[in-house]
């Protein structure tokens, strides 16, 4: 038996590892997993770079922003596995979202987005702009915010303030006027909701569909080490991803993330996240909300090169990076679809030709080209209907 | 003191918080303000001008708080983590301990090393402090469920206070338990019977 280390903090999708423990997948492939709670992503990152975990879950553009050194000297990350695709909403303060849309009805992100967009406007004309939270400077959660405000016509580096909140803390943030809204993974939204301090006016699946969140990372050197050890951990969390999706096992998936030393929260909250079931408001009933959280079917744990580009181009645009083409390269190398193809090499497991795709190209289900199994990929649209094309990164920054 | 450094101590537990800022204190660091209260944290902290920030690891502010400096750094108030990246074993030790240190660039090594290496002194002391008022609170309680479970004896089985205690004490032998488990199953087991204690 390998003993392996995992950091993560409390959210919903960190449940591929969780149930890879708890269901024994890690087990099967001669794993005893570890696994380790923090408040920060700050402290899962320094315990994944002083080597006090082995892997970590960790936000895609963390991996990102550590392995170029932005605000640290740099230290080489790489994802072998991506550990779910969305799964994050935006909570506003309950007056404030009275002014964007019907309580209780998710309506489409264009619409909603113009409507906060006026109501960003006001606030800043008054000389009180809105504060909106995000969980981390360099996380999904802030880049595809802004990519939403921005194409919905908000300036948003003169008439919004966007602030760092931990998870934790969201609910009591807007209860206290801290902030007027935030974009966060759940439970926290639920959580908000339920006391009544937030309602939900979108969800990220409705700003990018199918769009990358929480990443599985390890530092480069240990990849390189013990690829054999990555491959059976990457195996397990593959088939954690399978029961996880399984509507037989919801409930209980949820009692598991609920326990005291994971999420320490409320299965029925966990419950609704994992089952795309959301209360947008509390008195409301739970709404459906197709592929709200996404983490197994259509090869969704796989590390495509194209959404690490995509990362990179947004944190050129929120000026967290100076563009250069060796910086470029370098992020784009942090996702491994090599270890991922190794792993699974001589298995059941679809397994796509390419590396890279046109993201947000996909309008319809489209069968692709695999190198074993049948691969069908869902639709991946961007709400403004824009496309990315990682091969040309110039012209997608200077539209 | 021209030279002093000026150091923010940031931990939501003000008790230990208290402790280091006395071990700073005996060693003649008196520039420095603890800060519990999350809110307006990053502000509060910008105005004090701190040359060194601790703060405890499992603090929730951490990532609120890198995100301030890496604003800063566009004031050119540059922080690094740590003091020294190629320390890896001060690092380390200060990781295990549960602290984290940003320090202004530019501040020499051996001018930070004694404040990093007290606070991670402080910290592990503070921890076995914890630990062991932790062991004093069970060993109250076990004395405690102890003399309930030998009541119920000395009531139901009219034994002496000695033989309440010694029946306990086989039987956890026997059985390979600890006394106060076995109390506490007598106990369990005379409130599923409806006793009245």
């Amino acid at each position: 038996m390998d003993h392996f280390r995992i950091g993560f903090l409390p959210l919903v999708d960190a449940a591929l590892p969780i149930l890879a423990r708890e269901l024994g997948f890690a087990e099967d492939e001669g794993i005893a997993l570890d696994l380790i709670r923090d408040s920060s992503w700050a402290t899962v990152r320094d315990r994944l770079v002083y080597g006090r975990s082995d892997a970590a879950h960790l936000l895609a553009p963390l991996a990102i922003a550590t392995t170029l050194g932005l605000n640290r000297p740099a230290f080489p990350l790489s994802v072998p596995f991506v550990l779910g695709l969305n799964g994050n909403a935006i909570t506003l303060a309950p007056s404030l979202a009275a002014a964007v849309c019907a309580e209780g009805v998710l309506e489409d992100a264009v619409t909603t987005g113009r409507k906060l967009a006026m109501l960003i406007r006001a606030r800043a004309d008054e000389g009180a702009r809105l504060r909106l939270g995000v969980v981390h400077r360099y996380s999904s959660h802030n880049y595809m915010l802004q990519y939403w405000l921005r194409g919905s016509g908000v300036n948003v580096a003169e008439d919004v303030e966007i602030l760092t909140i931990a998870p934790p803390l969201a609910a009591d943030a807007l209860a206290t006027g801290e902030i007027d809204g935030i974009c966060v993974g759940e439970p926290w939204n639920s959580v908000a909701v339920e006391r009544g301090v937030g309602v939900i006016i979108n969800v990220t699946s409705r700003i990018w569909l199918r769009g990358v969140e929480k990443v599985l990372a390890l530092p480069t050197a240990r990849a390189a080490a013990e690829p054999e050890l990555i491959q059976r951990l990457v195996r397990a969390l593959y088939a954690a991803g399978r029961a996880f999706v399984d509507p037989a096992l919801y409930a209980s998936n949820a009692a598991i993330l609920a326990r005291s030393e994971y999420l320490d929260g409320s299965a029925e909250l966990i419950e609704r996240a994992i089952a795309d079931r959301i209360k947008l408001a509390s008195g409301h009933a739970p709404v459906d909300i197709p592929d709200f959280m996404f983490q197994h079917r259509e090869a969704a744990n796989f590390p495509w090169v194209s959404q690490a580009a995509w990362l990179y181009a947004q944190m050129v645009k929120a000026g967290h990076v100076a563009q250069s083409a060796e910086g470029y390269e370098a992020a784009k190398a942090v996702f491994r679809p090599d270890i991922y193809r190794a792993a699974f090499a001589g298995t059941d497991v679809p397994l796509p030709s390419a590396s890279a795709k046109l993201e947000g190209g996909i309008d319809a289900p489209l069968a692709v080209g695999s190198m074993q199994g049948r691969l069908l990929l869902g639709p991946d649209r961007f709400f403004d209907g824009r496309a990315f094309d990682p091969d040309a990164l110039d012209d997608y920054l200077t539209q | 003191m021209q030279d002093a450094v000026r150091i923010a101590i940031v931990d939501e537990s003000a008790a230990r918080a208290a402790v280091i800022e006395e071990g700073l204190r005996e060693a003649g660091l008196t520039d420095l303000h603890v800060f519990v209260e999350r809110h307006g944290l990053a502000a509060r902290i910008e105005a004090f001008a701190a040359d060194v920030v601790l703060m405890n690891l499992e603090n929730p502010s951490r990532d609120m708080l890198e995100e301030s400096f890496s604003l800063s750094r566009a004031l050119a108030r540059p922080i690094a983590m740590f003091v020294d990246q190629s320390d890896e074993e001060a690092i380390a030790e200060a990781v295990d301990a549960g602290i984290s240190a940003y320090v202004v660039d530019g501040l020499r090594k051996e001018r930070i090393k004694p404040v990093l290496d007290l606070a991670v002194r402080r910290f592990q002391a503070f921890a076995r402090l914890q630990g062991e008022l932790a062991e004093a609170r069970s060993k109250l309680a076990d004395r405690d469920t102890i003399d309930k479970a030998k009541a119920i004896l000395m009531k139901r089985r009219g034994l002496s206070e000695p033989d309440a205690y010694k029946m306990l004490r086989d039987h956890a032998m026997q059985s390979n338990r600890r006394i106060a488990d076995v109390a506490d199953a007598v106990i369990t087991a005379e409130k599923v019977m409806g006793g009245g204690l």
